[in-house]
């Protein structure tokens, strides 16, 4: 395997032997090259201060998107570009017109998290850039800004959108794709420093064999979460594998009546086709995290760690979703609530990995709703994530699915609510029934997020809402996303 | 464009006109520095502070020795290696820089370690062997009030026989809730970097709002003359309060690593460490009670305030001082009484935050103005309309200040009217009857705030300006930059004093060299003070060099005008440059320090009486928003505004205080939950736990304008009003309106018990409770 890191910066191939691969490419940017435009507000992903824009190839086109600096390693850089905030002004001192929109906005104040939000507008700007005040909240949703309140920095990102301005990143865009590509062929990577060791196979059959000899090797696939444990709980990663260099598991497709989506895939990628067929999903994938996040993330990920929390396993559990592991030993495909065995234990043995998902399609007559409470809006980690799959026949219940995170160890199912409901007639004595049953399943703690009370009232009310929404769907329930009455 | 072409109609700059922030073009390119970004010196040190993991404990054992061994390290300082004193508090000589024999709160300082990096300075802290013994920690207010346990003396304000008022009213109604505290979350946390010099001089960068404090403090910690330290600061990344005492411990610190190891040390709080070890807003408790008649004119009012104060006083004092000046806010309370209960707990020390109390104290009879309606049936607007202060009668505080620039009725009526607050309650109101889980509310809320620091020798600032014999200008003075556009608006004014281009002024570094012993940049003073003096410095400039070119071209003093970069004397017109040069090779000095203090300002602590203020800032704000009943999620969608900056020196500057001030307040009222458990460990110590206002929290519909009337009636610098802090209070009339929301629950016949911040949890229970209470009233109203 490769042994030097290669990413593309300013239009050249730059080349990186000897160095850390669990350092991030905030303090490499900050401490190592000192550029300093890229800031540290938080070191967890959180108020994208950091943010930076990565290139790559998808399908032969340029895609730019922006990620955490603070969270991201540095040898995941490899085969990219990088752009940070110092690469948009031009030579001659005129600025780009990302930075032109901020200042003529008044969109600065103290400055500090300016960088990060020139960067999101950047990749934005390089994106599909749209007026709409919902599309740009959720591109800025990842930026926090203490002082400006967010209204001139809005009125910066409509005006880049209205602009349709090129910059210099188009006129070289040949350039790059030919760098990109030229990398692209390029053999895994292997590096060594002190006593730590990095990886990043470009195919499963490598992945497969790495992770047979290093058993308990840290898996590495969007470092949203295992970013965090160098930044925060400063821990020591003696052997990290890579997975964002295997294509294999960025695919997604349809197949055998399933959604079939692979572990690498980001949340970003995935939004869309979720989106399609289950518009709720794409919703909820909207309300995790923010771009930064969701364009590192993986679904993949989210299943893996086996938090409570995620976002994702009570929807992929309530639609039945199989989950498929593989290891040296082979393939094992197992239904995705038995993944989940307790706190901080999942069915994964030693050398095993997760491949990918499938969840079911649609089916005529059921109804899929998930929710998730947190106390704000976006980029915030669940109280309460819910999650419903109901077929009728007639007015009975024919089949209930239903999944909570946040209520217990592991995303659980509610076997005893689904059991209160199963075969009756659905209407409201059976959901104060079910209601009632729910306290048998969970006993919810109380933390910083939420207590005990408010999470068992809460997750009663969300089936509540589920079967208000069923019967009256005229009746306005929704704050937010699309309809939602906040901004009706 | 280094020298851009000189204008000739008007200066570009000039005083009330929206100019851009003075760094906006380098902040959008990275290159404005901060801190953290100064290109590092050779030999750098970085610092790590080793933390009590308890809240109250007896140290009995520190034993740092394998942490002195630990690779990397350069040098371990305790307690016992302080060559001065070991405190850096504001006043009260109560903040150890280490902690000694006792630890007062989980996130106290024990020792710090200077290493090569920081990574082996962090791992090495984790080497020390530590026992403690430990003590029951007082955590939350009811605890301190039940153990009777404060940093400074209970205070009163009382005026009239509030308790014998309240009796004799025909109405009573009584309030108690909670309101949490709140983090700043400026996005640059702290931090500090030392360099040394000669004869022990040290050098100091400090992210902080009060220079002079920091040089006194780190000059006091190490025992060295203050002239031999100077502090520097060029800009923050916010400070909103939260730089204006605590940075003192971290350049403390830096300073004795540098005096002890002759190097340039660095330490910067990464997000947790600067949330977990550093103060807050004061969260409050809070008990009105008020008398009124059928028209909800309040005769008689009575507020009992207690704050957790944290584990020393930092400004406490001042702090609930402010709290206890803005129970009025905007209205007469003929008979009143304020109490102030200061608690002591075993928390990091609270400290400013914009608003300095004024926002908690303001809650309290905001929110009885909505109850008091509630229970007459009335529109919350008309109660508050028959209780604002008056013009010549009713005018007086309860601290004994006539209120002479009232402009809160005109602000409200106006305010009223262009957002249709009328028809928009109608149509909520009929909304709501035919909307069974979502519901919409909607208040109206004024805002008095008082301006000066109620310290009153703090009213003072001084300027320095040097005019170069090019004609360029720099000006330094004592305030700061955090964002805020003090810099601008300063420059502003001397620009136009002198009427040259802005781009001939030169913004520099708060330096304490340049201007000594100056005023914290708080109390939203930052302009009123440091634009008096540069503009007084500017203004003896101008004086002389009116005189020089009077005599030189032997006109009358008189005939000397200043025009848009060039000076008329009688017939003659010369350029200003030409003019100072001409002034230099008269040997005319060119330099000129300015210095102000807020004239007419007297007040006396012990009696609370006195003109604490040299005049107030107003507006109002009328804010919407729908909740969920059955989650307790809440969103405001639409929120208009009034604010009153007086003649504006920057409008652009002051409209993203006024937006910026009502998000950080929507914000401390209804998602950032600071969460202690109950050992006193603060559990929501970074974004990830603690959440700001993110872009869609900002209401779709955000109307903002400033009151156009609006002009001081004082002198202040050319007619402005300070705008930094009276904004933030605007968002009140986002919790009121989510209260609305939760009382139509309830017919609109019972007021909702709800706390701060708002988050679903509060509103769910709110809700939970107001209709449980209306059930059983509905149940004993059928019975009889």
């Amino acid at each position: 395997m490769r042994q030097k890191i290669k990413y593309i910066h300013k239009g050249e191939i730059v080349t990186l032997e000897n160095i850390d691969p669990t350092m991030t490419v905030l303090n490499y940017l900050r401490y190592n090259q000192a550029l300093t435009g890229t800031k540290e507000g938080c070191a967890e992903g959180d108020c994208g201060a950091c943010t930076v824009v990565l290139g790559e190839l998808v399908e032969g086109k340029l895609r730019y998107q922006a990620v955490n600096a603070c969270i991201q390693f540095l040898p995941t850089l490899d085969g990219k570009e990088l752009i940070t905030v110092e690469d948009l002004k031009a030579k001659d001192g005129t600025l780009h017109p990302v930075q032109q929109a901020m200042v003529e906005a008044n969109g600065t104040q103290c400055g500090f998290c300016t960088p990060g939000f020139v960067m999101s507008l950047f990749a934005e700007m390089h994106s599909n850039p749209k007026v709409d005040r919902l599309h740009i909240n959720d591109v800025l949703a990842g930026n926090l800004c203490r002082c400006t309140g967010y209204g001139t920095i809005v009125e910066a990102a409509i005006t880049v959108a209205q602009s349709n301005a090129k910059d210099k990143f188009h006129a070289t865009e040949a350039n790059t794709i030919a760098l990109l590509a030229a990398l692209e062929k390029e053999a895994g990577l292997q590096l060594t420093w002190q006593d730590r060791t990095y990886f990043a196979p470009k195919t499963t059959d490598e992945l497969v064999e790495i992770l047979a000899r290093y058993p308990q090797a840290t898996l590495l696939a969007g470092a949203t979460d295992v970013g965090l444990w160098v930044t925060k709980q400063h821990r020591d990663l003696a052997t990290v594998i890579y997975l964002g260099q295997i294509r294999e598991l960025k695919t997604i497709n349809t197949q055998q009546g399933g959604l079939k989506i692979g572990a690498g895939v980001t949340y970003s990628d995935a939004w869309a086709p979720l989106a399609e067929l289950y518009p709720d999903f794409g919703e909820l994938i909207r309300r995790i995290a923010s771009t930064q996040i969701r364009n590192s993330g993986t679904i993949g990920g989210n299943i893996a760690n086996g938090s409570p929390i995620g976002d994702t396993p009570p929807a992929l559990i309530a639609l039945g979703a199989q989950l498929h592991l593989r290891s040296k030993d082979g393939r094992r495909d197992i239904p995705l609530e038995n993944f989940f065995i307790d706190y901080g234990k999942q069915d994964l043995n030693p050398g095993e990995f997760v491949a990918a998902v499938t969840l079911p399609l649609p089916e005529t007559g059921s109804k899929f709703a998930t929710y998730k409470i947190s106390k704000r809006f976006d980029q915030d980690i669940s109280a309460v994530c819910a999650a419903f799959n109901l077929t009728l026949k007639g007015d009975v219940v024919d089949d209930i699915r239903i999944c909570y995170g946040g209520m217990a160890a592991t995303p659980k199912r509610a076997r005893k609510t689904e059991e209160a409901i199963i075969g009756q007639v659905w209407d409201e004595t059976t959901i104060s029934n079910a209601v009632a049953s729910m306290t048998e399943d969970y006993h919810p703690l109380t933390d910083m997020r939420a207590s005990e009370q408010y999470r068992m009232l809460a997750a009663q009310n969300l089936l509540r809402k589920f079967y208000i929404e069923t019967v009256t769907p005229d009746i306005a329930t929704r704050l937010v996303g699309e309809g939602g009455l906040a901004y009706a | 464009m280094r020298n851009p072409p000189l204008s000739r109609n008007i200066i570009r700059g000039a005083v009330h006109a929206p100019r851009h922030h003075d760094s906006a073009a380098k902040q959008v390119t990275g290159e404005a520095l901060y801190i953290d970004d100064i290109p590092e010196p050779k030999d750098l040190l970085h610092l790590y502070i080793a933390q009590s993991e308890k809240a109250h404990a007896r140290i009995l054992k520190l034993d740092v020795s394998a942490v002195r061994q630990a690779p990397g390290v350069v040098a371990v300082m305790t307690a016992e290696d302080v060559p001065g004193v070991n405190d850096a508090s504001p006043i009260a000589g109560d903040d150890p820089v280490f902690a000694e024999d006792i630890v007062e709160y989980a996130g106290q300082s024990l020792f710090a370690v200077a290493a090569e990096t920081i990574d082996q300075a962090r791992a090495a802290a984790k080497l020390a062997v530590i026992d403690y013994e430990e003590l029951p920690a007082i955590v939350t207010v009811e605890q301190a009030m039940a153990e009777k346990s404060f940093v400074l003396p209970t205070r009163e304000i009382r005026r009239g026989d509030a308790t014998a008022a309240i009796k004799a009213a025909k109405h009573r109604l009584t309030q108690r809730f909670d309101i949490g505290g709140q983090d700043h979350f400026y996005l640059e946390g702290h931090v500090a970097l030392t360099l040394p010099g000669e004869d022990e001089d040290i050098f100091v960068y400090s992210s902080t709002q009060h220079p002079t404090e920091v040089q006194h403090n780190v000059a006091k910690f190490l025992d060295l003359p203050d002239h031999a330290v100077t502090v520097e600061v060029r800009r923050m990344g916010g400070g909103f309060g939260g730089k204006e005492t605590q940075g003192a411990w971290f350049a403390a610190i830096a300073g004795l690593t540098t005096k002890l190891t002759g190097r340039p040390a660095k330490l910067r709080l990464d997000r947790d460490d600067d949330m977990i070890m550093t103060g807050k807003r004061h969260d409050f408790v809070v008990t009105v009670e008020m008398g009124f008649d059928d028209k909800g004119r309040v005769s008689g009012a009575e507020f009992i305030f207690a704050s957790r104060c944290g584990r020393s006083v930092d400004l406490s004092g001042s702090i609930n001082d402010r709290a206890m000046f803005h129970a009025d806010n905007c209205y007469y309370f003929e008979n009143v009484t304020i109490i102030s209960h200061r608690c002591k707990t075993h928390t990091v020390s609270n400290t400013a935050f914009r608003g300095f109390g004024g926002p908690q104290g303001m809650l309290a009879p905001e929110r009885m103005m909505d109850a008091i309606a509630c229970y007459l049936g009335k529109d919350p607007i008309d109660v508050r309309k028959i209780n604002l202060y008056g013009k010549k009668t009713r005018n007086v505080t309860p601290y004994q200040m006539t209120v002479e620039d009232n402009v809160a009725p005109e602000i409200i009526a106006e305010l009223e009217k262009s957002s249709d607050y009328a028809a928009r309650r109608r149509a909520i109101r009929t909304f709501n009857e035919t909307s069974p889980y979502l519901k919409k509310g909607i208040a109206l809320t004024p805002v008095k705030f008082g301006i000066s620091f109620t310290a009153t020798h703090l009213n003072q600032a001084g300027a320095l300006l040097h005019v170069y014999t090019d004609g360029s200008v720099m000006i330094n003075h004592g305030g700061t930059e955090m964002g805020q556009g003090l810099y601008i608006k300063v420059a502003q004014v001397v620009a136009e004093v002198l009427q040259i281009d802005i781009e001939r002024v030169k913004i520099t570094a708060t330096r304490t060299d340049k201007v000594p012993n100056t005023s914290a940049t708080a109390a939203s003073s930052g302009a009123d003070i440091n634009g008096k003096a540069a503009e007084a410095a500017a203004l003896e400039i101008k004086e002389r060099l009116s005189r020089f070119a009077a005599e030189y071209y032997g006109a009358k003093l008189s005939d000397v005008t200043f025009l848009p970069n060039r000076i008329r004397v009688g017939n003659q017109v010369i350029s200003f440059r030409d003019l100072v040069q001409m002034a230099y090779m008269s040997r005319i000095s060119l330099s000129a320090t300015g210095y102000y203090r807020t004239p007419k300002i007297h007040y006396d602590a012990e009696t609370f009486s006195g003109r604490p203020f040299y005049y107030f800032a107003y507006g109002a704000a009328v804010s919407e928003v729908v909740i969920d009943t059955l989650t307790g999620e809440n969103k405001v969608v639409a929120v208009d505004i009034l604010h009153d900056t007086g003649k504006s020196l920057n409008p652009a500057v002051d409209l993203g205080q006024i937006e910026g001030g009502y998000i950080q307040g929507m914000g401390w009222l209804t998602t950032e939950e600071l969460y202690y458990d109950d050992k006193g460990i603060l559990k929501t110590h970074a974004p990830s736990t603690y959440k700001i206002p993110a872009c869609s929290d900002r209401p779709a519909k955000f109307n903002m304008k400033i009151f156009e009337r609006g002009e001081n009636v004082e002198e202040t610098i050319f007619r402005s009003k300070a705008v930094g802090e009276p904004p933030l209070m605007l968002a009140i009339s986002a919790f009121n309106a989510i209260a609305d929301a939760i009382s139509s629950i309830a017919d609109y016949r019972l007021y909702p018990e709800l706390d701060a911040p708002a988050t679903p949890e509060k509103v769910l229970m709110a809700i939970q409770k107001i209709s449980e209470t209306a059930r059983s009233n509905k149940l004993t109203e059928a019975a009889q």
